[in-house]
């Protein structure tokens, strides 16, 4: 019997890696679809930004409360998962408690802070979930969730809510077994635990079998629902808990007004005003590549990195003023749409083993002009992203798109583009007359 | 009002401790010409030697590119660095956020390198140095002004005291509004929409800021950006406030204070 749970933990196991690690490998395809990008600023500076932006959550505090509670799930989740590794071995090796004994007291005294995260985590699960639903909160009530990204967030709360649960009601059984001396249960004397032994009363009323039944299903759920959490995320805005980290670590360190040069424009106004400079020959005929972005594979790493890292919040279109007065855009919605037309084009390769032309792009299909128009790239959304996103930088990519190969502007920007070029500002006044007002 | 041009100081073989760029805002539009006039002539109530380009100032390019003509930036960043580079030009004051932001961060990959400085950022170490001084019981001692955070000068360039820090020099009463500082709302001119209609919403970005302003109550809206200052003085007349609401630059809430 031990043996087959053996093998099956370990089937089991391999087959959840393997999964992950093929859905993990597809993704960085994807993500290495974009152009290429040097991260500005020192790799120092960039780690500081892991440490306080993703380990520290440092934007997420921008709300106490709120910054809290995530906290609580964050470390909770990650300590307790420390809790898995002990799990896993015990899976492979056919033991039970495999720590219990070379940690002696510390082993109890880790369950039972273990414990008080998981009844953490439970609660402040419970609170989201009724935030997310019952309270109305604009950018949870917005249409921008409409569909899967709704179901996605409250999926993973209950995920878990059910496994704290299974957590608690594991070691609940398991130091029943103890007291009971049931078999190798009492050959391990954790002593019980703080909360679990609160669902002692539920089930003192098993017999043995019926107790060791549940602690093993526990078990098993237990580590299944994790695996089966593992394979979930690359489909969910719960891959942040993953790529926070990088993400925030290739994050610009730079004045957020700095915008993208483009040297290659740079280059062709420079060999224009000084034709002796410019390249003759092949490398004069070289052609350039497409001015601005229209599809994903048009904007770089980062962008389509900040795609898959994207936890669908909302903070940056609750602060966006574009969003706040009720324009189309919402770059919340950006991101979203990034994602989802990158991981269109990733089937499309998965199907294809290169990407056949489908005849849709980011730009139009999934992002409009509308949206694009109405931003006045106040980086607020930038500056609201808790995981070190840029919806603004794909947002001026598209633009560039549409102004440079499209030649598609509003009438008014035209007119502001030719007074530029023929009277050196964005009106048509006469250059003579710029220093104008040193006269009256 | 005198000031010297580039080209007229070189001619009489001087060189300025600083060159005022005044931009397109505060070259042409009325309303922004007092801002430059204020500015000036604080500059030269301190004895600051400062020049400007005069004709020869062109648009840095920033609704140009951030509308998406890269193509346009590119040409005025390429002129405006031949003619300032020509002119040897070491250090740059603007009372404009987007053309400090562009002269600031872009141009140096361009190949134009400047210490470039905000006005407010000016006034401010004016103040410290002592070189300006206020009035004892200033025009708006006591009077309630709140300040708003210009988006390329606050989220774009961390720039949030500064202007704080001078407008605590005029003895009024300072209050915030609720979206301040990092958290600040835009006026809705940024990235090229001063020069364009906005898109279809339920309202306009700067009604919903002024409004936002004008809840704090106070008498006078300090702008940092002529842009902004545009926007708001556009809500404040929405709101038929004209009467008892002021929106004004720091510089001119200086230049009325000073000794
Ligand atoms: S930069 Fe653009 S998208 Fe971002 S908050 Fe400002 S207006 Fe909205
Ligand atoms: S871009 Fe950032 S702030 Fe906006 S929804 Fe995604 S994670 Fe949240």
């Amino acid at each position: 019997m031990a043996i087959f749970q053996q093998i099956a933990f370990i089937l089991v196991s391999i087959a959840a890696i393997f999964l992950f690690a093929k859905k993990a490998g597809q993704i960085r395809r994807n993500i290495l679809l974009g152009r290429d990008t040097v991260p500005a600023g020192e790799s120092g500076e960039r780690w500081r930004n892991v440490l306080l932006l993703a380990f520290g959550q440092k934007k997420m505090f921008r709300n106490p409360l709120v910054a809290v509670m995530h906290f609580i799930i964050y470390a909770g989740f990650i300590i307790i998962n420390i809790e898995v590794l002990e799990i896993g071995l015990d899976g492979v090796f056919g033991t039970h408690r495999l720590f219990a004994g070379p940690l002696g007291f510390l082993y109890s005294w880790l369950i039972n802070s273990f414990e008080f995260l998981a009844v953490g985590v439970l609660t402040v699960c419970i609170i989201f979930l009724i935030r997310r639903n019952v309270l109305k909160i604009r950018r949870f009530l917005s249409k921008d969730l409409n569909g899967w990204p709704r179901s996605d967030a409250n999926y993973i709360l209950l995920t878990e809510i059910i496994l704290m649960s299974l957590f608690l009601l594991l070691n609940a059984s398991d130091t029943l077994l103890q007291q009971r001396g049931v078999g190798h249960f009492g050959t391990h004397l954790t002593g019980n635990f703080a909360f679990s032994s609160i669902l002692h009363p539920l089930l003192n009323g098993a017999g043995n079998e019926t107790l060791e039944a549940i602690e093993r299903t526990c078990w098993w759920l237990h580590i299944l629902g994790i695996f089966a959490f593992l394979n979930y995320l690359p489909y969910s805005k719960h891959l942040h808990i993953i790529l926070a980290f990088p993400n925030a670590y290739y994050a610009p360190v730079e004045p957020e007004g700095k915008m993208h040069n483009m040297p290659d424009i740079q280059k062709e106004v420079l060999y224009a005003m000084q034709p002796e400079l410019a390249p003759t020959g092949d490398a004069a005929a070289a052609p350039h590549g497409k001015f601005g972005a229209k599809d994903v594979a048009d904007l770089n790493w980062k962008n389509l990195l900040d795609a898959y890292s994207c936890t669908e919040c909302g903070r940056c279109s609750a602060a966006c003023p574009a969003n706040i007065t009720g324009k189309l855009l919402s770059p919340r919605k950006i991101m979203m749409s990034t994602r989802d037309r990158l991981e269109e084009v990733g089937r499309n390769i998965n199907a294809n083993k290169q990407f056949n032309d489908d005849g849709k792009s980011l730009l139009h299909d999934y992002i409009t002009e509308e949206e694009l128009r109405a931003c006045t790239t106040c980086n607020a959304c930038v500056e609201e992203c808790p995981v070190s996103i840029s919806p603004l930088d794909i947002i001026l990519q598209l633009r560039r798109y549409l102004v440079m190969e499209e030649s598609n502007a509003p009438q008014e920007w035209n007119t502001m583009f030719s007074s530029i070029e023929n009277n050196f500002a964005p009106w048509k006044f006469s250059p003579d007359d710029r220093d104008q007002w040193t006269m009256d | 009002m005198k000031v010297s041009s580039m080209a007229e100081m070189m001619m009489n073989g001087e060189s300025p401790d600083i060159l005022f760029w005044v931009g397109c805002a505060g070259s042409f539009d009325q309303r922004a010409q007092k801002i430059t006039k204020a500015f000036a002539s604080i500059l030269q109530k301190t004895g600051i030697r400062f020049a400007i380009l005069g004709k020869e100032e062109a648009c840095t390019g920033d609704p140009a590119r951030r509308s998406g003509n890269e193509f346009l930036f590119q040409m005025m960043a390429y002129n405006n660095i031949q003619v300032l580079n020509g002119y040897g030009i070491k250090k740059i004051v603007t009372t404009c956020p987007h053309c400090f932001n562009t002269l600031k961060n872009e141009y140096p990959e361009l190949g134009g390198n400047y210490e470039v400085i905000h006005h407010t950022t000016l006034l401010q170490q004016l103040i410290d140095e002592g070189k300006i001084k206020m009035k004892e019981g200033g025009s708006f001692k006591g009077k309630r002004i709140t300040y708003h955070d210009s988006c390329y000068l606050g989220r774009a360039n961390d720039i949030y005291e500064a202007p704080r820090k001078v407008l605590e020099t005029l003895d009024a009463e300072l209050v915030e509004m609720k979206r301040c500082r990092s958290k600040g709302l835009c006026c809705g001119a940024g990235g090229a929409q001063m020069f364009k209609e906005e898109e279809k919403g339920d309202t306009r970005i700067n009604w919903d800021r002024t409004s936002e302003a004008l809840e704090t109550g106070s008498a006078f809206i300090a702008s940092a950006c002529p842009f902004c200052n545009t926007m708001l003085t556009d809500g404040v007349k929405k709101n038929e406030k004209e009467a008892g609401v002021a929106v004004l630059d720091i510089a001119e809430l200086v230049a009325a204070s000073m000794e």
